[in-house]
């Protein structure tokens, strides 16, 4: 780094007194550097400098770039703040209103005289469906990632990836819509299927109806994130150094055995990252559960009876007709989705961190 | 535990392009045999298709016949991960796995074969690190990343990985051209006292660690960019560097081309 420039000492603070230290290009002139209009023209004494010094220029690219990304740092925090303070000042109120435990009770109707809801169920739901869709979009996604990566032949590979990323295009409400009213009677007569063999397993359980089900909701959020996994995780496995990827063959490897050894370990915090981004997407997920749930307020581990709701899907269904303190029971619960989102976060940023001692040192 | 390889008519290709041909030589077991020439000559090709590495690469394909003590390597019954666990490698750039600790780099191999008892990978890893000269230095920091180590340190590391899984031959390519000189040197040392156990074969650019640690040399050379890379002449090292018998290995040699 020895050419760079010195950073002069009140750079930072935008100050403007003459500064000790010289900017690169150091052939510009003296004369050059005080001109209104600062071009980089050399002044007769060529690039290399001659003559004395040129002083540093107090308004240029550099510090134009410098503010314009400063500016745009601030901006996400402005956001931020400004979203929270929204969502919070329209909260409070209703949440004042409500005549029942937000956290407990188990029902949304806000819009009476006597406002009551809780975000128990709702908020159940949302996890539920969330988990159960990552859980079977996870492996699914891996599995069609390390067969793009390291399997396929590289055209084929390049084609393929690009169809999983289209998928990822489909606006949620066709893949909501596609749920109500294609895939609902499969799974449906699945779900039947899963109640008269294992109905003993109180998650299969139930008499019906069955269909508009956790399950249904679950299985077009999986397919709705498995793109977003899909395409980040063959990014990280296509990054694997080829060097490692060698290192595992030479040692005697089967290609499975390569992946497990180098690919997958290597890409581990960028699994972890991409079922997060997926997991975000669930979670936030509105249109395609309020079209494929029963929508029913209650807490239950039953994923194939009509029913499940989830906190979006909730704000979707109950906004047209929420008065001021539906809209601030709604928001209230935004809120709550926003903090398990948070969680959810955290959490893995946690998991990555742990390992850094490992994953930094193969940066 | 070592074991004399035979190349016959060996003739290398990247899809189209032919990038060795016809090589003829036969490595003597506990020898180090060093392995030379210009840029392009086709040396590390040579190499890593006595390990069956050269067909990972995409449209890369080997002719002729390799054999490791009479068993044809390129037969078509022979287990391909079975032999690249008779003949170990150790790469240009150090490349330990960037996750594991440097106890896990070491028995990697040992894992893949299915060796779970934890005190076998004890004994394992120790003995390994210890013919690599590396344990002295790791041996408190085990579970350190792999990664961490200095270049040369993480060479060795790699080396000891290598013999780990107790391999018959062990090839090397250009395993020093990413290291300062005492690294290198670190790695010279040990490459004598590996050769009382093992095969080894080496690629190396630099004339001065051929002449120091082979037994035999093979000069590679091609006419011209494009042609493929010939065995041009192998002999003891000491005649190669003092009396060779081929004009075109006395001009490289003595720096007068490549």
């Amino acid at each position: 780094m020895g050419e760079t420039p010195h950073r002069s000492a009140d750079a930072g603070t935008g100050g403007t007194r003459v500064t000790q230290s010289h900017e690169w290009p150091a052939g510009a002139s003296a004369r050059v550097a005080e001109a209104p209009v600062s071009t980089r023209t050399p002044g007769g004494t060529g690039l290399g400098g001659g003559g004395a010094l040129p002083r540093s220029r107090r308004f240029g690219a550099e510090r134009a770039f410098r503010g314009l990304t400063l500016a745009a740092g601030t901006a996400v925090l402005v956001i931020i703040a400004a979203i929270a303070i929204f969502l919070v000042v329209k909260a409070v109120p209703a949440l004042r209103a409500n005549t029942e435990n937000f956290w407990s009770y188990e029902g949304w109707s806000p819009n009476e005289t006597q406002p009551k809801f809780g975000i128990g169920a709702l908020a159940f739901g949302t996890v539920l469906s969330s988990a159960l869709a990552l859980l079977m979009a996870v492996p699914v996604a891996l599995g069609i990632a390390l067969y793009l990566s390291h399997y396929a032949p590289r055209r084929l590979g390049t084609t393929l990836g690009f169809l999983v990323d289209l998928l990822a295009a489909v606006p949620s409400v066709v893949f909501g819509l596609w749920g109500r009213d294609v895939f609902s009677s499969p799974v449906r007569d699945f779900s039947v299927w899963l109640n008269q063999h294992f109905g003993w397993i109180p998650l299969f359980g139930g008499d019906g109806p069955f269909g508009a089900s956790v399950m249904l909701g679950a299985l077009v959020l999986a397919i709705m994130v498995l793109p977003i996994i899909t395409s980040l995780s063959r990014e990280v496995f296509l990054q694997t150094p080829t060097a490692n990827e060698e290192a595992a063959l030479a040692l005697g490897a089967t290609r499975w055995e390569m992946l497990r050894t180098a690919v997958l370990p290597y890409g581990r915090p960028g699994i972890i990252a991409a079922m997060m981004l997926g997991l975000g997407r669930a979670l936030g997920e509105t249109i395609a559960l309020a079209l494929t749930l029963g929508i029913t307020f209650g807490i239950s581990f039953n994923l194939i009876q009509n029913g499940g709701n989830t906190i979006a899907a909730n704000i979707a269904n109950a906004f047209g007709e929420a008065n001021a303190t539906g809209r601030g029971a709604l928001i209230a619960s935004g809120l709550v989705l926003f903090a398990i989102t948070l969680i959810v976060n955290i959490t893995a940023r946690a998991i990555i961190y742990r390992r850094r001692e490992f994953t930094e040192s193969a940066a | 535990m070592a074991k004399r390889v035979s190349a016959t008519n060996v003739t290398a290709y990247y899809g189209g392009f032919k990038a060795i041909e016809n090589i003829n030589l036969t490595v003597e077991p506990k020898t180090v045999t060093a392995l030379i020439g210009p840029s392009g000559c086709g040396k590390s090709t040579f190499l890593r298709s006595i390990n069956r590495m050269h067909e990972v690469l995409p449209g890369a394909r080997v002719e002729g016949s390799l054999t490791i003590d009479d068993q044809d390597i390129y037969d078509r019954d022979v287990d391909v991960t079975a032999v690249r666990r008779t003949i170990g490698m150790v790469f240009q750039r150090p490349n330990p796995f960037p996750t594991m600790s440097i106890f896990e780099n070491v028995v990697a191999g040992l894992k893949l074969n299915g060796v779970r008892k934890k005190s076998i990978l004890e004994d394992a890893a120790e003995k390994a690190l210890r013919a690599a000269n590396l344990w002295g230095e790791v041996k408190d920091r085990l579970g350190k990343p792999g990664a961490g180590l200095s270049g040369g340190q993480q060479q060795r590391l790699c080396i000891a990985r290598t013999i780990a899984v107790e391999p018959q031959v062990v090839l090397m390519d250009e395993p020093c051209s990413a290291l300062d000189p005492i690294s290198t040197l670190a790695i010279e040392d040990l490459m004598f006292q590996l050769k009382d156990k093992f095969t080894i074969i080496i690629v190396t650019h630099n004339m001065q660690q051929a002449a120091r640690v082979s037994d035999r040399t093979a000069f590679f050379s091609i006419e011209k960019t494009g042609d493929p890379g010939r065995l041009i002449e192998y002999d003891n090292t000491q005649k190669i560097f003092s009396n060779p018998s081929v004009k075109k290995t006395e001009d490289y040699i003595t720096g007068r081309f490549g």
